[in-house]
């Protein structure tokens, strides 16, 4: 008898009584927070459609949505002289021209002089806090790296200005008889890069970190030294880590704009002269909306255009980012 | 016994008889043998908590000696302090001397990257690299630059952890998709390729199956006919088995009793141990 009873309450505990206002309460919360992470979305879909609808005007003089509604349209710029042209004059009089290379080649250079500065210092940071560092050590320098990470942009443009152009490029380069003007891209590069720092060592130290105990002890275990572990079992087994690192940061300095605007100059020169004026994508953007250009007309829909050609870049390399997470995933259980 | 020891630089183990291995344990009185490893008033502190009660202990050359005791007895925490990888512990201090074939490791010339390539390790979760089976064994050799006739290294270390058989045909893939028993005896292959003369392991079998604990066991009486083999075991039966030495610890990390396993198991000194090794405590 006290058995049963006993059985009923246990029963009676795990079946609880779920009204049915709790389910309605439970939908609710699970709808209101579906909304919130659904606010993400839209707005990535909605950016990506504002572009594109304005961005189809500077190639066909009317919006998406008016061409889509039956409206007349005639070419203004085609997509072929878009892509491929070489020369980008959009706010010239006569003979205008809208080549986007110019500016591809300009964001192009800063991304890969800012990575040769980001990347290797950024994984050795990474290295070193991971595996060398004392707790004391890490705990000052990992805030010091965060605080790098949280000073504005504007700022680094300003330290280019000041700073790396005229103090270490002049100085360094100066003594070889080679003339720095006053905007460079590789002023701007190198600013780019170390704010990036931060976020390779951060990421691929994360990576690393996640690197099981029972791997590294093994190698140590085995008479490995520190830097064999780091070169032979640590990075290996978070390459996908710091691969991604590699990635984000890249796409970071893509979309990179106040430095650039700052430091590299205004002249969208095809060029991979680091010495020289360039002009980024992100750096027209910011000249041409203070510029001006009436709204609508084809030198201020270049803007659209542009910032469309910027959005599918950093798109691109965000899917390689999950491409390569997925791919090179560590091997490890 | 810290009579007539070789030098440090002389650490490989020479390969001539030794008596010893094969004498049934309960017949040899003293230790005769030669003495590899030696503790004396050997304690470790993890922070301010004393984690092992002063020490003194000679272990003989290519014996089995196991280690038994209740969780958190100081185990494994001596274990690791004759391979020095308590180093990898923040906050762990270690007093008192453990000498290696006469040569205090805690001195402050010993280097314990070039002391772990004299001792092996095995651990109790198996932990192949991410790497090709090939590339696990030789791991070892090659991080010591000895890789000249690494393929006969690589054989004669899977031959000797009884895994040979099985894998001779797929060394090129991943280590990883052994079992896991297999994993563990590719554990030691990497542990002995190196020819480190002592091997410790930390509850080797735990984590595997009845299978493939057997299997293990019986590799560990083969070393030990090579290798000093110090082992640390949750499993006493395991530890009358194999083993010609047993120290038993019990909780505070104090060394009870150090002697030859028959005569632990027949007769300890210490009623505590007795208790223990009964099942009334522990």
């Amino acid at each position: 008898m006290a058995a049963e009873d006993g059985s009923q309450s246990t029963v009676d505990a795990i079946t609880g009584d779920v009204t049915a206002a709790d389910r309605r309460r439970n939908r609710r919360v699970r709808r209101l927070l579906f909304g919130c992470a659904a606010i993400t979305v839209l707005t990535t879909v909605a950016i990506f459609f504002a572009l594109l609808d304005n961005a189809f005007s500077f190639f066909y003089e009317i919006r998406l949505y008016e061409f889509l509604l039956g409206g007349e349209f005639s070419q203004r710029v085609s997509v072929w002289e878009f892509v491929a042209g070489t020369q980008w004059y959009p706010n010239h009089g006569i003979a205008p021209a809208f080549g986007i290379l110019p500016l591809l080649a300009g964001t192009f250079l800063i991304v890969v002089l800012a990575a040769f500065v980001a990347i290797p210092i950024g994984t050795a940071t990474a290295v070193y806090l991971s595996l060398y560092a004392s707790p004391r050590t890490r705990a000052y320098l990992k805030p010091t790296l965060e605080i790098l990470a949280g000073i504005p942009t504007i700022v680094y443009g300003f330290f280019a200005i000041s700073f790396i152009t005229p103090v270490l490029l002049r100085g360094l380069l100066g003594p070889f008889g080679i003339e720095v003007g006053r905007l460079n891209a590789l002023s701007a590069a190198i600013a780019v890069g170390i704010m990036t720092i931060p976020m390779v060592a951060s990421i691929s130290e994360d990576a690393m970190a996640a690197v099981p105990d029972g791997l590294t002890h093994g190698a140590y275990a085995m008479g490995a030294s520190k830097y064999q572990v780091a070169i032979g079992i640590v990075i290996p087994a978070s390459l996908s880590g710091i691969l991604a690192a590699y990635i984000l940061a890249v796409s970071r300095a893509i979309g990179e704009t106040m430095i650039v605007a700052l430091a590299a100059g205004h002249s969208p020169n095809l060029t991979s002269d680091p010495l020289a004026e360039v002009q980024t994508m992100t750096a027209f953007m910011v000249h041409q909306v203070r510029g001006t250009s009436a709204v609508g007309s084809v030198e201020y829909q270049s803007l659209f255009a542009v910032g469309l050609a910027l959005f599918l870049i950093t798109l691109a390399a965000n899917l390689l980012n999950d491409y390569v997470k997925r791919r090179y995933r560590e091997e490890y259980r | 016994m810290a009579t007539s020891e070789p030098t440090v630089d002389d650490l490989a183990p020479t390969l001539e008889t030794n008596v010893a291995a094969d004498e049934p344990p309960a017949d040899a009185g003293e230790a005769s043998e030669e003495t590899v490893l030696h503790a004396s008033d050997l304690t470790v502190y993890y922070g301010t908590e004393q984690a092992l009660q002063p020490v003194t202990a000679a272990l003989p050359e290519r014996e089995v000696t196991a280690i038994i005791g209740p969780s958190g007895c100081g185990k494994s925490t001596f274990l690791r302090c004759i391979n020095r990888m308590n180093d990898q512990i923040d906050g762990c201090r270690v007093e008192g001397k453990l000498r290696f074939y006469g040569k205090n490791i805690y001195d402050n010339d010993v280097d314990p990257v070039a002391l772990r390539r004299k001792i092996g390790m095995v651990f109790q979760k198996p932990n192949p690299f991410p790497k090709s089976i090939y590339d696990n064994v030789a791991y070892g050799p090659r991080i010591q630059g000895c890789d000249d006739d690494l393929d006969a290294t690589v054989e004669s270390a899977l031959r000797r952890a009884a895994l040979w058989e099985e894998v001779s045909d797929r060394l090129d893939e991943s280590a990883l998709d052994l079992s896991g028993g297999q994993q563990q005896r590719l554990c030691i292959a990497r542990a002995i390729a190196p020819d480190p003369g002592v091997i410790l392991m930390d509850e080797p079998a735990s984590a595997l199956d009845p299978i493939a604990t057997t299997k293990i066991e019986d590799l560990i009486e083969e070393l030990a006919e090579e290798y000093t083999v110090v082992i640390v075991t949750h499993n006493m039966q395991q530890a009358a088995r194999i083993s010609d030495r047993t120290m038993v610890f019990l909780t505070g990390g104090e060394l009870v009793e150090f002697d030859r396993t028959a005569k632990i198991f027949a007769e300890p000194e210490d009623q505590r141990v007795e208790d223990y090794i009964t099942g009334k405590f522990g």
